[in-house]
């Protein structure tokens, strides 16, 4: 039963319809994370989102990294929850830490 | 991701068609697995993707590889286009269960009755339960209440791999039906498999409620957490 929405199907759409397109993938997860890894989340340029990397909590930070990645075409790979100084830092909640890759669907 | 990979994944997604998709950490680069020669190493992990249908990290070679795995959806059989089946078809759906309905009765299995993401089939539940040929990655659930269409669909399922085989039906219905099913030749711990009455005890009442209650056993079933 995982995947089972068709994230992948929607992104397809929404690049169909013209709009710019990044793809936002949970790639490893460490103690309480609410979301397993290869969940995904697509975002559009216009701010559409579908799926999910989290329970929410850093689905606003990983928006705004995809939409850099649409600019520059140039993936990204984040760490959430782990100490460091970089600017799309923010906290988990629930005390879980997770690496999510960002990807343009070109 | 490029067009070509995600046509890739969604052509074998349409197929049922098992596939991994290996991206390359941090700069992104993509191959499909067993649609590209990989080395060893990164195939080997590939096919254990597939096998445990469970994504994660692996290094090869040095690099930094995340390995995802695209398989089938599971399948849920449902043996009788009742109201119940009409109200359970959207749930699946939403698990992520890819549903066949089957019923011969004419009146039924209608595509006025049943919308959406469902196969319809009016054959007789055993030849199209043969035809179906449920695996280690399907479900099945009897809900015509009709022996005559109930118990050629379990005789079947009970010689699948079906993960869960659910039947509507009382406490007093189920005891005829395992005499019955013990008659048709299957021993005490393979009906045992069969789970009635069908669904988690929510003290459902309505249809929905009912296909709700079934589709947790499901779940549960799935997840390894049926007791």
């Amino acid at each position: 039963m995982s995947g089972s929405e068709d994230i992948l199907e929607t992104a397809r759409a929404w690049r169909a319809e013209g709009e710019r397109v990044a793809l936002a993938t949970v790639v490893e997860t460490w103690g309480s994370s609410p979301r397993p890894a290869g969940s995904r989340l697509a975002v559009t340029g216009t701010g559409r989102l579908a799926g999910s990397v989290s329970g929410g909590c850093i689905e606003g930070a990983v928006a705004d990294v995809a939409k850099q990645v649409m600019e520059t075409g140039a993936p990204q790979l984040l760490d959430f929850g782990i100490t460091d100084e970089r600017a799309w830092e923010v906290g988990l909640a629930c005390g879980g830490k997770l690496k999510v890759f960002v990807e343009p669907l070109t | 991701m490029t067009p070509e990979t995600l046509e890739t994944l969604q052509a074998a997604r349409a197929a049922r068609r098992p596939v991994a998709l290996l991206t390359r950490l941090p700069d992104g680069a993509q191959r499909l697995h067993p649609d590209e020669a990989l080395p060893p190493a990164l195939a080997e992990a590939a096919e254990a993707a597939l096998r445990d249908d469970r994504a994660g990290p692996v290094t090869a070679e040095g690099e930094s590889w995340f390995i995802q795995p695209q398989t089938p959806p599971p399948r849920l059989i449902v043996v009788g286009a009742v109201h119940v089946a009409q109200a359970l078809v959207p749930m699946a759906a939403a698990v992520g269960l890819a549903v066949t309905v089957v019923d011969p009765r004419r009146a039924f299995a209608t595509e006025e009755r049943f919308a959406g993401d469902v196969t319809l089939v009016d054959d007789w539940p055993d030849d199209a339960l043969l035809a179906l040929r449920p695996d280690l990655r399907t479900a099945i659930v009897t809900l015509t209440h009709d022996p005559k269409l109930d118990d050629p669909a379990l005789d079947v399922a009970l010689k699948s791999e079906a993960f869960y085989i659910g039947a509507l039906g009382s406490r007093r219905t189920h005891a005829k039906r395992v005499a019955r099913l013990t008659e048709l030749g299957h021993g005490e711990e393979a009906i045992s498999r069969i789970r009635a009455p069908v669904g988690l005890d929510i003290g459902a009442v309505t249809a929905p409620e009912i296909a709700l209650s079934v589709i947790a056993q499901v779940v549960a079933a799935r997840r390894g957490k049926l007791a």
